[in-house]
């Protein structure tokens, strides 16, 4: 057996360490009822420039990932093991007043329902100035305001002047995540993470907001993570994906690996639950059966193998793989042929190649 | 705005006009006759002098005409009886005492300032140890402060202030003398003695009161600081006291500001109990003596003095929290 690989980005590489490196990130959160493994070994990297989609079901640990990234965990509750590497500095363990200070400036987030995330009892351009002013301690009030204008209108809020002084209740669901996303760039940061930014959206207004972050990245050059759900999303924008279940790293390679060339079968499974605008419009959709695991009592080995039409049981005889290796070994995430193309499966590569090709892409679901 | 005003002052107009009436009415419920009740003694009081009262009270007049007497004494002032008799009430007339035949705007004068100087210094009290209490709570929360602050306002939002004021009058009055037997002094005659005096209730209401806004401010703060926009402003790097001070407070004083106001207006009508306790005679003692002994024209005074309050303090609410929150002018 290789030994488990800590992947740079998969793709292109550059030469130059990403601006965000991930490595072996864990997460645990103290309950009544045991510890909670939210996040568990996983690594990852950005590029500037480049954006990277993180795909997995509601308690895989994407939000928590980001959260972890910004610090924004309790740190009585949680426990964070593992390294963040901020452009080269591991922002891991760091005091509060060191990351308050990466805040909103070297890091910002957009949330997934901008009503909510946005104060609603002051006005859009004090929340977006207020953003620029506690990172320019220099600026008076009127200099944020007017930078927070200029924001504004650069992310395509008509008549921002006027807007500026209207409350978040006053602006459409599209427009409140235009604010957002002024407010989060509001200080030019190196490192964007828009956790579900259009899930809350009408699907045109969806299609708007993605344009408009595709559109600022080439001109502020921002590393960007996307969480979603969503893999139409994810490839119309992504360059890299990681499909996360269960806390833990299952795929990881560029877009065109991961969506085109997908070899674990949780992403075969997100593929195949989605409609396709080229595929048989009568085809029925394949669900993934079964719900994603308590994070408390992940099942033992693969924590996808209770929901796994492949999965290696004791009772299978599958030559190439010790019988029952998927209910009793974790799968490390391992390089297939493809370079930067990394899937944590026990699968032999081959048959998952053969799988695929048989079941999954003759449904038409990929894009 | 200005819409939003008018139709609340139209409102609150309406509902006084109403409470008159129901005020009114009362005078016609009760189970006695007031010309008998300021007749007096039944063996001296014979037909005539009956009759002779009652007109002069205008009982004579149909229902509709007294209320017009009684709204018209309140706004421009009326005159009971005729010729020699006649007897001046200028406005706002509230009629006189069946009991001593004392102006009821005299007697309000006298009492409601025990009533307001109890109340607002209470209120200052209990607002000011509740919300930092609650607050310090929310913020520590789990901690040993904060286990001690939740018993102690449990206590105290469960104790009645006639077993905790005869307590602190036990404890601090006839045990160690540390203060003087209350004893009301107005503020315009010598404001230490009146401060003095007032300690005792404002510690006895305003600490029992603290107990329930301390439970309300930690519980409001605590969902607050759940809530997403305050991650939000976390995420934009603001410090932790502007995080809470800023944008978390502000969202979880809102519904505080709602009960204080509802509070205030309703102390205001009279505080019965702690008047008794502490032997003051403000307004709520004034209006249980009426009415135990069925002085039909303070028991109406005091009844609409009250009503006035209350809905004061809902229009000043509803204004108040327009102010703090934009989305209430909208709608």
């Amino acid at each position: 057996m290789t030994a488990a690989v800590i992947p740079e980005t998969p793709g292109a590489y550059t030469g130059a360490a990403p601006y965000l490196q991930v490595r072996d990130l864990s997460v645990r959160f103290a309950t009544e009822d045991g510890v909670v493994r939210a996040v568990d070994g996983v690594s990852f990297a950005v590029e500037r420039g480049r954006t990277l989609g993180i795909v997995g079901e509601s308690g895989s640990g994407k939000s928590v990932t980001s959260l972890a990234i910004l610090g924004l965990h309790d740190p009585k509750r949680t426990t964070i093991a593992g390294q963040i590497l901020l452009g080269g500095r591991d922002i891991v363990g760091l005091d509060e007043e060191s990351i308050r200070r990466l805040r909103g400036r070297d890091m910002a987030m957009i949330f997934q329902d901008p009503l909510s995330a946005l104060h609603p009892y002051y006005t859009v351009g004090r929340q977006v100035a207020e953003a620029y002013r506690v990172h320019h301690p220099d600026a008076s009030w009127r200099e944020a305001h007017r930078r927070a204008v200029e924001m504004l209108d650069r992310v395509g809020i008509p008549q921002p002047a006027r807007r500026a002084n209207q409350h978040p209740h006053e602006f459409s669901g599209g427009m409140r995540q235009r604010a957002m996303i002024a407010m989060a760039l509001v200080n030019n940061p190196e490192l964007l993470i828009a956790d579900e930014p259009t899930t809350a959206l009408d699907v045109t207004v969806q299609a708007q907001i993605l344009d408009l972050l595709a559109d600022l990245q080439r001109e502020f050059h921002s590393a960007i993570i996307l969480i979603t759900h969503d893999l139409g999303v994810v490839s119309q924008v992504a360059d890299d994906v990681l499909v996360m279940y269960a806390g833990r790293a299952v795929e990881y390679g560029t877009a065109e690996q991961v969506l085109r060339r997908p070899q674990h079968p949780y992403t075969w499974g997100l593929l195949s639950s989605v409609p396709s605008l080229h595929g048989d419009p009568d085809a029925d959709l394949i669900p993934i059966r079964g719900n994603p695991p308590s994070m408390i009592h992940p099942p033992p080995g693969c924590a996808f193998h209770p929901r796994c039409g492949y999965a290696l049981l004791g009772s299978a005889s599958t030559p190439g793989a010790a019988a029952g290796a998927c209910e009793v070994d974790v799968p490390q995430l391992r390089q297939v042929q493809e370079r930067g193309h990394t899937v944590a499966c026990h699968l032999p590569e081959g048959k998952r190649v053969e799988i695929y090709r048989r079941d999954i892409a003759q449904a038409g679901v990929v894009r | 705005m200005h819409r939003f005003l008018i139709k609340k002052l139209l409102l609150a107009v309406t509902t006084l006009l109403a409470i008159s009436v129901i005020t009114f009415a009362l005078f016609f419920l009760v189970p006695s006759n007031p010309a008998e009740v300021m007749c007096g003694n039944r063996q001296r009081c014979g037909p005539e002098r009956l009759a002779q009262i009652e007109q002069r009270m205008g009982l004579d007049q149909p229902a509709y005409v007294q209320y017009g007497q009684f709204m018209k004494g309140i706004f421009v002032g009326r005159t009971f009886g005729e010729g020699a008799a006649a007897r001046d009430c200028p406005a706002p007339c509230l009629g006189f005492s069946f009991r001593n035949d004392e102006p009821v705007t005299a007697i309000v004068a006298r009492t409601l300032p025990v009533t307001l100087s109890i109340v607002f210094g209470a209120a200052a009290v209990w607002l000011l140890i509740g919300l930092s209490v609650g607050m310090v709570s929310a913020l520590r929360r789990g901690t040993f402060f904060d286990k001690v602050a939740v018993g102690t306002s449990l206590v105290g939002a469960s104790m009645p202030i006639f077993f905790f004021g005869y307590l602190l009058l036990i404890v601090l009055v006839y045990e160690t003398g540390l203060l003087p037997n209350p004893k009301y002094t107005p503020i315009t005659e010598n404001p230490a003695a009146w401060a003095g005096a007032m300690v005792l209730p404002w510690i006895g209401l305003g600490f029992l009161n603290s107990a329930t806004y301390a439970r309300l401010a930690r519980a409001q703060m605590l969902e607050t600081l759940s809530e997403d926009f305050v991650r939000t402003a976390r995420a934009k790097g603001l410090s932790k006291a502007t995080v809470y001070g800023r944008h978390a407070l502000r969202a979880a004083i809102t519904p505080i500001v709602t009960i204080a106001g509802l509070d205030l207006g309703t102390y205001l009508g009279g505080t019965v109990i702690t008047e008794t306790v502490f032997g003051f005679t403000g307004l709520g003692k004034t209006a249980l003596n009426a009415a135990l002994n069925l002085d039909m024209p303070i028991v109406m005074a005091t009844v609409l003095l009250a009503a006035v309050f209350i809905i004061t303090a809902n229009v000043l609410v509803d204004v108040l929290y327009a102010v703090i929150d934009p989305r209430v002018r909208l709608s």
